[in-house]
C-alpha cells in the first residue's frame, strides 16, 4: 500500500489503526464491482457483435423473460449488498465510537482556521501534534458555519456543527506529516482552511509539549471562568447551602428534571445548561439562572465543560510516557513509547517528502 | 434525389400541415396548447441552460488544471461551482427528459391527442421561464456562493450573495415540475387509446409515471424548505440557525428529503429512454417488461426513504445511519434488475448500430460504474472517508451525466426524425457519441482516485501531488466538450439539409412511429386502436415489413 514513489498516487498513506479496515472494505467493493462489470460488459459486446442485424428489418428472437433469471438476479445483488452493508456497519461502529482512555483534544473551527487546544494547555492553529500509538479523541465545535475535520491518512472525518459537540477519534500508527482538510464547504477561503497533522514519537511529542508555551490548561481556564470571570461559583459552589444545582460527581449520570424526565449529563447537556438554562431544569430547582449566551466563546465553553467534568473526576492527561497514570494500559502504546525512534524531526517528518523527495 | 424524396413523401403520406407548419407566427407558438410545440420550446430553453452550465464547468476544470487558485480567485470559484450545480440540476437535468421528450412523446405513445391539461402544460413552461429568468438575473447581479445545497447557517447568516433571489427562482421553478408531473399522471390514467392497457404502455411511459409521482410528492418539500429559509433570513425566526435557537441539521434533513428523490427525478426518465432504445434497436421485445416497469416504481418509493445517506458524518445518530445505509443497499436491487434485463434483451436480438444505440450501450457501461460506486457511498465504513471528496463528485457525475445526459442525448437522436421529419448525419452522430463516451470517462474516472486520496470537493486549490490526475480530468473535459458541441452543429444542419426521415425509418412498432414525421397537431388522423403488445416485433404488430423492405431497396439504389 506504499505510494511514496509511484508517479500517480492511488491510495493515501495508511497512518491510523482503522485505515486498513477502510482500505479492506474499499478493495472488497472494487472486487465486487469488477465481478459485476466484466460479465456485463463482455455480454453486451458479445451480443452486440454476434447478434448484429444480418438482414434489413429482421426481427430478434421471441423471448419475453424468465422468472428464474429474474429471481436469481434480484436475490444475488440483495445478498451481496447485505454483505457490504454489514461490513460497512462494523467498520463505521469502530470509527464513531471513541475509546474511553483516549487523549482529549479540543477543536474549534471558525472561518477559516482550526483552533486546537491540548488538555495540557498548548494551543495550535491549523496544526495538530499527536503522539504515535496513543488514541486521540477530538471534541469539536464551531464558532460560525459548518466545517469538517478531515484527515485522509487516518480515513476519518466528522462535520463540526454550530451549537453541538461532535467527536472524532483515531490512533496514529506512523510518524509523519498528514494533510488536514476542511471538507464541508464553509465559504470564501474553504480550500485554504487546513494544514497538517503531525504524528510524532512519544519522546518527540513530550519535547514538543515542553517546548511550546502552555499557558493555562483547559481545566484551569475553566476554573478561572467558573470562580472569577463568570461568577458561576456564587451559586454552584459552597456546599449544602448553595442555591444552584450540585456539579460534583454528576458527569455521566442520569439526573431527574422538573417534569419527571431524566437526562444523562454529558458535554452537550452542560453546554446547553450554560447557554439555555431554562430548558432542562434539575428537579428541585427554580428557573432563576440567567443565560450566558453571548458572554462566552466556544473555546471558553469547552474549558467550562472540561472543568465541570473534572469535578466528577473525568480527566485524560495528554502526556504519555512519563505521566500516563490514569490506567491507560494499552500494550501497543507502551511498547511504542519505550522503543522510540531517533531522528524523527517533528517539524518535517512527512514520510512522503522525507523518504523519496528530500528536495521538494 | 428527387425520386427518392418523392418516394418517401408517398410512403409517409406527409399531410399538408404538421405541428410545425400549423401556424407560423410568434403568437402561435407562445400561446400554443400543443404539447409538441411546448416540448420544442422547452428543448431550446433547456439547451441554453445546459450550455451556460457547461461554460461554468469549463471554468472549473481550467482552474483545477493547476494546484493553486490562480485562474479564478476562490470567491469567484465558489460562485462558479455553485452556479454550475444550480443551473445543471434545477434548470437542465430535472426538466430535460420529462419536459422535452416526455412532453413530446407521452401523449403520442399512448395514442392521445394531447396531454390531459394542455393549458396547465403551457403554464408550467411559463413558470419555468419565470423561475429561470429570475435565477439568471440573480446570477448576473453577482451570483450566489453557497453551493447548490444551500447548507445553513452559511446560506442564512454568513453569505452576502443573492441567496434569496436564487432561492425564489428555484421555488418558482418547482411549481413547473409539480404541474408537469400532475399532468402526466392524469394523462396516463385518462387518455390512453382503446386497447392501450397499462401493460402495453411503453416503458418510457412507466418511467415518466414513476418520475411524476416523485415530482408531485417531493417538490413541495423543497418549496417549504426555501420558505423556511426566507422566514429565518427576513424575520429572524430561529429555524436552522443555532444562534437564534434553530438546528442546522434540520435543514439538511429537509433539503435531502427532496434532493435525494430529485436524483431519481433525473435518472428514472433516462432509464425509460434506455428501455426504448435497447429493445427497439435490438428489434426484440424487452426482457422482463413487468420487472422493469415495477422496478421504476420501487425506485421511486425507496428513493424517499434514503435521504439520510447524505448525512453520515453530519452528526446523525448511528442507528439512523444504520437504517439509511440498509435502505440504500436495498435500492441497489431494482437498479441491478434493470441492468440485467437490458443486457438480456440484446441476447438473440437483431441489433442495429445507429447513433441512439451507441448512446444506449454507453449508458449501460457508465450507469454500471455510477451505480456500483453508489454502493461504496452507501457503505457506512467507507463513506466516512469518501464523503465530501471527489469520489462523490465522480459518482454523481457518472449517474447524472453518464446516465441521464447520455440517455437524453440518445433520446434526442432517436426521436429527432420524428420531431423534425429530418435525418441527421449518422457519421457525425457516431463520432460524437464516441467522443462523449471517451471524454466523459477521462474526465471523471480520475476523480474517483482523487477522492480516495482525500481531495475535498469545492476546493479552488489542492495539494501538488494531486495535479497529474487533475490534468487528466481537464483534458477529458475538453474532449467531452467537443463531443457535446458537435450535435448542436449537425442537428441544426439537419433541419436545413437533412434527408427526410419518413414516418418510420427503422420500422419500429411503437405508436409514435405510426404517425407522420413530424406529426400533425392532433398527433393521429384517426384515433389508433392498439392490438399489439409493447415492443411487438412479431408479424402481429400490423407493420408491413415486406413493403418497407421493398421501398428500402428502391431508396438505396
Amino acid at each position: 500500500m506504499q505510494t511514496d514513489s509511484s508517479w500517480v498516487p492511488i491510495l493515501p498513506e495508511q497512518a491510523s489503526t482503522l485505515a486498513w479496515h477502510v482500505d479492506a472494505l474499499y478493495v472488497y467493493l472494487i472486487l465486487i464491482s469488477v465481478a459485476f462489470t466484466i460479465p456485463i460488459v463482455v455480454a453486451v459486446f458479445a451480443f452486440a457483435i454476434k447478434y448484429r442485424e444480418r438482414e434489413k428489418f429482421a426481427n430478434g428472437a421471441e423471448i419475453h423473460g424468465s422468472m428464474v433469471l429474474e429471481a436469481g438476479w434480484s436475490f444475488l445483488p440483495f445478498v451481496i449488498s447485505m454483505t457490504i452493508f454489514l461490513g460497512g456497519a462494523i467498520v463505521y461502529y469502530n470509527q464513531v465510537t471513541p475509546p474511553d482512555d483516549a487523549m482529549q483534544v479540543y477543536v474549534v473551527g471558525k472561518q477559516w482556521m482550526w483552533k486546537v487546544q491540548h488538555e495540557t494547555g498548548q494551543r495550535e492553529i491549523n496544526e495538530l501534534h499527536v503522539p504515535v500509538g496513543r488514541r486521540v479523541k477530538l471534541t469539536m465545535t464551531t464558532e460560525d458555519v459548518l466545517h469538517d475535520f478531515s484527515v485522509p491518512a487516518f480515513r476519518t472525518k466528522a462535520d463540526v456543527v454550530p451549537g453541538r459537540y461532535t467527536y472524532l477519534w483515531f490512533e496514529p500508527t506512523k510518524p509523519g506529516k498528514y494533510h488536514l482538510f476542511c471538507a464541508e464547504y464553509c465559504g470564501l477561503n474553504h480550500s485554504g482552511m487546513g494544514g497538517y497533522v503531525y504524528v510524532m514519537e512519544q519522546r518527540d511529542f513530550d519535547n514538543w509539549l515542553a517546548g511550546s508555551v502552555s499557558g493555562q490548561t483547559p481545566i484551569e481556564q475553566g476554573r478561572d471562568l467558573f470562580e472569577n470571570k463568570l461568577g458561576c461559583a456564587s451559586c454552584h459552589a459552597g456546599g449544602p447551602a448553595q442555591r444552584g444545582a450540585k456539579l460534583e460527581n454528576i458527569y455521566g449520570k442520569d439526573i431527574k428534571l422538573v417534569g419527571g424526565q431524566a437526562v444523562t449529563v454529558n458535554d452537550e447537556y452542560i453546554r446547553n445548561s450554560i447557554l439555555n438554562p431554562g430548558a432542562q431544569i434539575v428537579e428541585g430547582f427554580q428557573p432563576i439562572m440567567p443565560t450566558f449566551k453571548g458572554q462566552v466563546t466556544e473555546e471558553q465553553l469547552l474549558a467550562l465543560v472540561a472543568y465541570i467534568k473534572s469535578l466528577s473526576g473525568v480527566t485524560t492527561p495528554a502526556t504519555g510516557g512519563t505521566t500516563t497514570t490514569t490506567g491507560t494500559t494499552n500494550g501497543n502504546t507502551g511498547q511504542t513509547n519505550s522503543i522510540g525512534t531517533q531522528g524523527s524531526n517533528p517539524n518535517a517528518p512527512s514520510s512522503n517528502t522525507a523518504n523519496t523527495q528530500p528536495n521538494r | 434525389m428527387q425520386t427518392q424524396d418523392g418516394i418517401i413523401a408517398e410512403q409517409s403520406g406527409i399531410p399538408k400541415q404538421n405541428y410545425l407548419t400549423n401556424g407560423t407566427t410568434l403568437k402561435s407558438w407562445l400561446l400554443t396548447k400543443d404539447h409538441k410545440r411546448i416540448a420544442i420550446m422547452y428543448l431550446i430553453t433547456v439547451s441554453l441552460f445546459f450550455m451556460a452550465g457547461g461554460i461554468y464547468a469549463s471554468a472549473i476544470r481550467l482552474e483545477l488544471l493547476t494546484p493553486p487558485s490562480d485562474l479564478l480567485e476562490s470567491g469567484t470559484y465558489n460562485k462558479v461551482f455553485t452556479q454550475h450545480g444550480i443551473l445543471m440540476i434545477f434548470f437542465f437535468l430535472i426538466p430535460s427528459i420529462p419536459a422535452v421528450l416526455g412532453n413530446f412523446l407521452l401523449p403520442i405513445m399512448i395514442g392521445a391527442k394531447d396531454l390531459a391539461l394542455p393549458r396547465i402544460n403551457l403554464l408550467s413552461l411559463y413558470i419555468y421561464w419565470i423561475g429561470g429568468a429570475l435565477t439568471v438575473w440573480a446570477l448576473l447581479q453577482g451570483g450566489v456562493d453557497t453551493g447548490w445545497t444551500f447548507y445553513t447557517p452559511y446560506s442564512t447568516t454568513f453569505s452576502n450573495t443573492y441567496v434569496m433571489a436564487v432561492g425564489l427562482g428555484i421555488f418558482i421553478n418547482g411549481f413547473s415540475s409539480i404541474l408537469t408531473g400532475l399532468n402526466f399522471i392524469v394523462t396516463v390514467h385518462t387518455m390512453r387509446a382503446p386497447g392501450m392497457t397499462w401493460f402495453r404502455l411503453p416503458l418510457f411511459v412507466w418511467a415518466q409515471y414513476a418520475t411524476s409521482l416523485v415530482m408531485i410528492l417531493g417538490t413541495p418539500v423543497i418549496a417549504i424548505t426555501i420558505l423556511l429559509l426566507a422566514i429565518e433570513r427576513f424575520a429572524q425566526v430561529g429555524i436552522f440557525d443555532p444562534s437564534i435557537g434553530g438546528d442546522p441539521i434540520l435543514f439538511q434533513h429537509l433539503f435531502w428529503f427532496y434532493s435525494h428523490p430529485a436524483v431519481y427525478i433525473m435518472i428514472l426518465p433516462g432509464m425509460g429512454v434506455i428501455s426504448e432504445l435497447i429493445s427497439n434497436f435490438s428489434r426484440k421485445k424487452i426482457f422482463g417488461y413487468e420487472f422493469i416497469a415495477f422496478s421504476s416504481i420501487a425506485i421511486a418509493v425507496f428513493g424517499f426513504l434514503v435521504w439520510g445517506h447524505h448525512m453520515f458524518v453530519s452528526g446523525q445518530s448511528i442507528y439512523a445511519g444504520l437504517v439509511f445505509s440498509f435502505l440504500t443497499m436495498v435500492v441497489a436491487v431494482p437498479s441491478a434488475i434493470k441492468m440485467f434485463n437490458w443486457t438480456a434483451t440484446m441476447y438473440k436480438g437483431s441489433i442495429l448500430f445507429e447513433t441512439p444505440m451507441l448512446y444506449a450501450i454507453g449508458f449501460l457501461g457508465l450507469f454500471l460504474i455510477g451505480g456500483l460506486t453508489g454502493l461504496f457511498l452507501g457503505s457506512m465504513g467507507l463513506v466516512v472517508h469518501l464523503t465530501d471528496t471527489y469520489f462523490v463528485v465522480a459518482h454523481f457525475h457518472y449517474v447524472m451525466v453518464g446516465g441521464q445526459v447520455i440517455a437524453y442525448l440518445g433520446g434526442i437522436h432517436y426521436w429527432w426524425p420524428k420531431m423534425t421529419g429530418r435525418m441527421y448525419s449518422e457519421f457525425w452522430g457516431k463520432i460524437s457519441a464516441m467522443l462523449v463516451f471517451i471524454g466523459f470517462n477521462l474526465t471523471f474516472f480520475p476523480q474517483f482516485i482523487l477522492g480516495y486520496l482525500g481531495m475535498p470537493r469545492r476546493y479552488a486549490s489542492y495539494p501538488e501531488e494531486m495535479q497529474v490526475l487533475n490534468i487528466f480530468s481537464t483534458a477529458g473535459a475538453s474532449v467531452l466538450g467537443v463531443g457535446l458541441i458537435m450535435p448542436v452543429v449537425y442537428l441544426t444542419q439537419s433541419l436545413i439539409a437533412g434527408k427526410p426521415a419518413g414516418d418510420n425509418p427503422w420500422m419500429f412498432p411503437g405508436l409514435e412511429w405510426r404517425t407522420s414525421s413530424p406529426p400533425p397537431t392532433e398527433n393521429f388522423e384517426v384515433t389508433p386502436v392498439v392490438t399489439w403488445e409493447a415492443y411487438e416485433f412479431s408479424d402481429e404488430n400490423g407493420l408491413d415489413i415486406d413493403e418497407a423492405r421493398r421501398r428500402q431497396a428502391v431508396t438505396t439504389v
